[in-house]
């Protein structure tokens, strides 16, 4: 009843090409910009912002990069972990060697820098697909944290391989509290995330989901299949390379080599099949899919935990309970797939066209 | 509606070759497409008219032979250079991009116009908007023409065959292509879709002057809508003339209905 597109009428084309052509979408996308921006950082807590809030939005970030790749231009990748570390490496370094560099030209400066890597590995692509290419970008990701460990210059010399990043400082002030840090990500990963909305419903996105869907015909049609899987890792790569570097400086604190390895590249993957493959709302629900699920279970345990110690004088085995979360995880992963293939955005996409009905059956 | 003139040679094949490893597809084929006429290329099964067609643009490489289009003799194309040269075509099994709406399939077609960079597509605002929308007014001409209006935003996935057929031929149709490759496009339709994409075919030739190569299997419709009639056989040249040259040739005859041995 609410949420419908009746008396909605699109008289040029200009407002039939808007991002959210429902006006009921509009006003929801920007109440929700404005909660994130000037009330969350008012209301949560540390605890909320810096382990969970920061983590959400820079995986988005990640794997919003991945769906880029993945989801639109069907190239398998499972390298992200890699162009991240490119990316915080990078950024680090440019802080350390180059003085003055603002802030936000450090992170562009590291998405260049990890784009130009992500480039280079994408190279098999012109000749191999699918899971072929998968394995061949696994290359990347030992490669590149084998070079990070291997020259000590990368890390400053420092004698432990893990080094502090330096402070975050944005207009010759210092982000320090992690309101402060969070809404410095936010409105990093905001931009970005126009910005890949923008080029995915532009000529830019549409080559790509061509080549995706069959690369024979979209040559036919004039798209150079070369330049149009490089630049879809290169644009893929630098967005993973910001939140690469955003991870080390506003999450982690740190950098080292070790934060970035294979299992971070699947946990990203994961979040875009999870999400939804070709789409940038699924990033951000995959994203915090994988990043809330776990704490919510563990948060249950405890407090099951917490229930059967007072009623029956006894506690789950701490080995059980730590399994049992992973074990429902894991359980809830495949329920989702079973349930919707095409990921979360596609269960809420469907879950708006009921709406559109709502309360009536047809 | 006035009368079609058929202009000078656009393009002119000669002596092409083509095989794959000892599999001869194509043996020493020449022939010439006039503007503005609409040419069939018909055979049997086998009698190398994809390839034909794939040659054309540059999906494959003769051995031997040139290609001239538009007087620039070449030996091979490739197919990014073939659509630059304004040369569109469409697919014999439908070749549209699965996961995009008709809007979205039909809009890359413009891929070749586009003049603005992803960053001006990350921005927006600007060249790249009004870039757009100057490619949506195309694409809603070609989108009327063919009457596909009601299915804009159905992705291409849930159309039925006929309907994709169509939204193929508009997606090429988007490019503004001087000539026109059609492979097979009304295989597998009923008549009352054979008609509809014959009147399609000729009002693209009639409108806008494109310039037109099918392959085509139903004899009726080849002889009534094309102007000359190419006929392949175990991929040589069996004949080559306007449509009741071809019909009375015996060479003809004897592929498709055999001969007495």
């Amino acid at each position: 009843m609410l949420y419908r597109e009746a008396g909605q009428f699109k008289t040029t084309y200009a407002a039939d090409q808007q991002i959210f052509p429902i006006r009921q979408d509009r006003i929801a996308v920007l109440a929700l910009v404005f909660v994130a921006f000037a009330v969350v950082p008012w209301v949560a807590n540390q605890y909320w912002l810096s382990a969970i809030l920061i983590p959400v939005l820079i995986f988005s970030l990640a794997a919003l990069g991945l769906n880029i790749l993945t989801g639109y231009a069907g190239q398998l990748s499972l390298g992200t972990a890699a162009f991240m570390a490119v990316g915080a490496f990078a950024a680090y370094n440019l802080d350390l060697r180059v003085h003055g560099l603002p802030l936000p030209l450090v992170l562009v400066l590291a998405g260049v820098f990890a784009a130009a890597v992500g480039a280079v590995f994408g190279l098999p692509s012109l000749r191999i697909k699918g899971f072929y290419l998968a394995v061949a970008t696994l290359a990347a990701q030992f490669f590149i944290v084998w070079a990070l460990v291997k020259f000590p210059w990368f890390s400053n010399d420092s004698s432990s391989g893990v080094i502090t990043t330096q402070k975050m400082r944005l207009f010759g002030k210092v982000l320090d509290t992690p309101a402060q840090k969070y809404l410095f990500t936010l409105t990093v990963v905001a931009l970005l995330a126009l910005a890949a909305k923008n080029m995915m419903r532009s000529p830019t996105g549409r080559a790509f989901m061509a080549v995706r869907d069959m690369d024979v015909a979209a040559a036919v049609i004039g798209i150079p299949l070369m330049r149009t899987k490089l630049l879809a890792f290169a644009i893929s790569s630098f967005y993973c390379g910001v939140a690469g570097a955003l991870y080390a400086y506003a999450y982690l604190g740190t950098v080292e080599p070790e934060g970035f390895t294979l299992d971070l590249s699947f946990r990203i993957l994961f979040m875009v099949i999870i999400g939804g493959m070709g789409s940038i709302l699924g990033s951000f629900l995959g994203a915090a899919f994988i990043v809330l699920v776990p704490i919510g279970l563990n948060v249950s345990t405890q407090w099951l935990n917490g229930v059967l110690q007072s009623g029956l004088q006894w506690s789950l085995p701490g080995s059980l309970t730590s399994n049992l979360e992973l074990m429902v995880f894991g359980g809830l992963i495949i329920f989702f797939l079973i349930v919707e293939p095409h990921g979360l955005a596609r269960l809420w996409q469907v879950g708006k066209e009921k709406l559109r009905l709502w309360p009536f059956p047809h | 509606m006035g009368e079609r003139r058929i202009g000078d040679v656009v393009l002119a094949l000669e002596h092409v070759s083509l095989a794959f490893g000892g599999v001869k597809a194509l043996t020493d084929i020449s022939f010439d497409v006039r503007e503005h006429e609409v040419r069939a290329i018909i055979g049997p099964n086998g009698a190398g008219k994809s390839s034909m067609l794939n040659v054309i643009n540059g999906v494959y490489r003769p051995q031997q032979g040139t290609i001239t289009f538009r007087g620039e003799p070449r030996r091979g194309m490739d197919p990014h250079a073939a659509a630059a040269m304004g040369i569109a075509r469409t697919f014999q099994n439908i070749a549209l991009f699965r996961g995009m709406t008709v809007l979205d399939n039909v809009m890359t077609g413009r891929n070749l116009k586009i003049r603005t960079s992803f960053l001006e597509h990350a921005i927006w605002w600007g060249r790249a908007r009004r870039e757009e929308l100057d490619n949506r007014r195309k694409v809603e001409e070609v989108i009327d023409f063919l009457e596909i209006q009601h299915i804009r935003k159905t992705p291409v996935g849930r159309l039925p065959y006929g309907l994709q057929k169509r939204v193929e031929l508009a997606r090429a149709l988007a490019a503004e292509p001087e000539l026109l490759l059609l492979d097979e496009p009304m295989a597998g339709m009923n008549v009352e879709e054979k008609q509809d994409m014959c009147r399609f075919v000729l009002d693209v030739n009639e409108q806008y002057g494109t310039t037109i190569v099918l392959i085509e299997h139903d004899m009726g419709v080849v002889m009534d809508i094309s102007d000359r009639v190419v006929v392949l056989d175990y991929g040589r040249k069996i004949g080559d003339g306007t449509p009741g040259d071809v019909r009375g040739n015996q060479a003809v005859i004897d592929a498709y209905l055999g001969v007495a041995h």
